[in-house]
């Protein structure tokens, strides 16, 4: 006797139950904690105590002083927060910069090349994060490749200061994330029929008329994969500034975890998490406001 | 300067690789292109008809040879500052731009004025019928509509010179018929010249005020299309356009001697004694009781307007009739019976061998 068909969208439910599970029990569920514990008040040592308040919120934003009970804005979280977007966003421009090239190059390989450099660009991803940072450490301390070759050739008399600046941390960032970039940009490229460039050529297009009105915009949905995937993991990138930047150029993943560590408020870490959501939803929707709108004036 | 042709091309050489191994594509082509003219460049696939014309837009640099369009010297000129347009076998449409836009590129590119590209582009729109479709997408048109885009979108900046690479061979048979007599509709209306790549021999006939066959990288023979037609230069050029029987025969006074002995009378200017090839169009062989030449008809072909006869000579060289259909569609032949052929002698093209 045959069972009775099921139906599809019955099947479908099925079928995606594992993925809600996990998406109840891994995003949503923490997410839900976060929320709770951001308006409770801290342990003592650590943890939390189970009363309501809205202290957390009001620390981010301001200082109370502990004698007088004077209240100043916390200008050193804004500080934070500004430096990681800066950095972020800096970092999202230097991949582009470097990877449009990159992912053009790779992309106008024969076909059988193509294979072997995207496998060399995604062979950093097999080594640890921590031991990648520590080898730009190598290269760029006061005593490190960088500058050893940089004396002996004569261009400088005494090392730059590299190492435990924002520049450290922008280069770090920028060379953990570029994969993210080239691999989207690379699809893109390699999807674009390289006659319109000739079209564009005979229509009286400079260079930089082509790359300007033709190349970006047919591969602009490359550009928009690869910045969110730089920008969202710059943004709350904790390892490179821990390890680059020092303790002076911290980032709001390392402000964070601060929190939860030393710092034991972890209502504030809770309320700082969530406003790194917010900024990066914020930057999303601005971003892709922006993007579309391009969109619809080429159109 | 009405006078100074719109293309010149000075010994043009193109060689792709280098040493023993270098590809000629184009062999030392010389040519004038008139001011507005209907020019094709007919030939079989990689006979650098396409490099001919890549090197005209500027896509191509000639390894030797010098390129002159409307009497200026272009030779090392990119193709952005060339006073030609091309329409591409592709289309080559910009994906993420209107029809309108489209069109308009070339004018943005030449930084005319935004009354004048709006203007233009509505004219160019008109000219190619395409009214209803001006804010689609490429992808939202049929290939007959994206081919008059692309058109449209070449001749908008009223370029000195249009080249066209191919441009029907990816449409169906009845459209590319409609294409031709548009193009030929546009070409008489813009007085633009019109420079044609086509491996098609009936739409280089059709089509072109003159024709140049190429072959190897050589230009064969130029000439209008009855010229390139009724006087072959060689016998590549009288087989690649239309069909053709060739014959050979020895030269005598007065006459010529087929293999198989038939002796057909034939004034000639050579001496006698030389091997010659006699090229005829098979509608211009004759069936008649006092045909010079003995044959066996082989098979009947019934094809609408016409019959096609082959036939066979005593020494097996094959022969091809095109006879017209009587009312009656019936021309009275049948397989293995004898007739006799011949031919009125200005049909007769008389090729060295």
């Amino acid at each position: 006797m045959a069972a009775p068909p099921r139906s599809p969208a019955r099947t479908s439910w099925l079928l995606s139950t594992p993925a809600l599970l996990l998406l109840i029990f891994g995003a949503a569920g923490p997410l839900l904690i976060v929320l709770v514990y951001a308006f409770l008040e801290p342990g003592e040592y650590s943890g939390v105590v189970w009363q309501f308040t809205t202290e957390a919120w009001f620390r981010v934003f301001f200082e109370r002083d502990i004698f007088d009970g004077t209240v100043s804005p916390a200008d050193a979280h804004l500080t934070i927060f500004w430096r990681s977007l800066e950095l972020s966003v800096l970092t999202t421009l230097t991949t582009f910069v470097i990877g449009l090239p990159m992912a053009w190059f790779i992309a106008t390989r024969p076909a059988n090349q193509r294979a072997i450099w995207l496998f060399l660009i995604t062979i950093p991803f097999w080594t640890n994060l921590l031991i990648r940072t520590f080898a730009i450490m190598e290269v760029i301390r006061n005593q490190g490749i960088l500058n050893s070759l940089l004396i002996r050739l004569g261009v400088i008399s005494d090392p730059i200061q590299i190492l435990y600046t924002e520049t450290a941390v922008l280069i770090g960032m920028a060379y953990v994330y570029l994969p993210l970039m080239v691999l989207p940009l690379f699809a893109a490229i390699d999807r674009f029929d390289f006659r319109l460039l000739e079209a564009g050529y005979d229509l009286y297009a400079s260079r930089w008329q082509v790359l300007r009105r033709i190349v970006l915009p047919i591969v602009r949905p490359g550009i928009v994969a690869g910045s969110i995937l730089v920008f969202v993991p710059s943004l709350g990138a904790y390892v490179t500034p821990r390890i680059l930047g020092g303790g002076k150029n911290m980032m709001i993943g390392n402000f964070i975890e601060l929190q939860f560590g030393q710092g034991r408020n972890w209502p504030l870490g809770a309320a700082l998490s969530l406003i790194l959501l917010a900024i990066v939803l914020i930057a999303l929707l601005i971003y892709v406001r922006v993007t579309t709108r391009e969109d619809s004036r080429h159109g | 300067m009405d006078d100074q042709p719109a293309i010149r091309i000075a010994d043009a050489r193109k060689l792709y690789g280098s040493g023993e191994a270098a590809v000629r594509a184009l062999d030392g082509v010389s040519l004038d292109i008139l001011n507005g003219e209907f020019f094709t460049l007919l030939g079989p696939s990689g006979c650098g008809k396409t490099t001919l014309l890549r090197l005209i837009a500027g896509f191509e640099t000639p390894t030797e040879g010098r390129i002159h369009i409307a009497g200026a010297d272009v030779s090392d000129d990119p193709p952005n500052r060339r006073p030609v347009n091309t329409v591409f076998q592709s289309y080559a449409l910009f994906p993420h731009m209107s029809v309108r836009r489209n069109i308009a590129f070339g004018l943005e590119m030449l930084g005319r004025q935004r009354g004048e590209i709006a203007e233009t582009v509505e004219r160019m729109i008109a000219l190619v019928q395409l009214s209803d479709m001006a804010e689609r997408t490429p992808t939202q048109l049929s290939g007959g509509q994206q081919q008059r885009v692309a058109l449209a979108r070449a001749l908008a900046p009223k370029p000195k010179v249009l080249l066209l690479d191919e441009p029907l061979s990816a449409l169906d048979l009845k459209l590319r018929k409609e294409m031709q007599l548009e193009l030929k509709r546009l070409q008489h209306e813009t007085g633009i010249t019109f420079v044609f790549v086509t491996h098609d021999q009936e739409e280089a006939l059709t089509m072109s005020d003159r024709i140049g066959v190429m072959r190897g990288g050589r230009l064969l023979q130029v000439g209008s299309p009855r010229e390139i037609y009724n006087h072959p230069a060689d016998r590549f050029v009288a087989d690649f356009i239309g069909e053709t029987n060739f014959l050979s025969a020895r030269v005598e006074a007065e006459a010529v001697v087929l293999q198989n002995g038939a002796r057909v009378p034939l004034a000639s200017t050579r001496t006698p004694g030389s091997m010659v090839t006699l090229a005829v169009r098979p509608e211009q062989v004759q069936l008649r009781p006092d045909g010079p030449i003995a044959a066996t008809v082989r098979q009947v072909v019934y094809s609408g307007t016409d019959t096609h006869c082959y036939a066979a000579l005593s020494d097996g060289t094959q022969i091809v009739a095109r006879l017209q259909n009587p009312p009656s569609g019936e021309v009275g032949l049948q397989a293995g019976e004898a007739i006799r052929i011949g031919f009125a002698e200005d049909a007769v093209q008389m090729l060295d061998d």
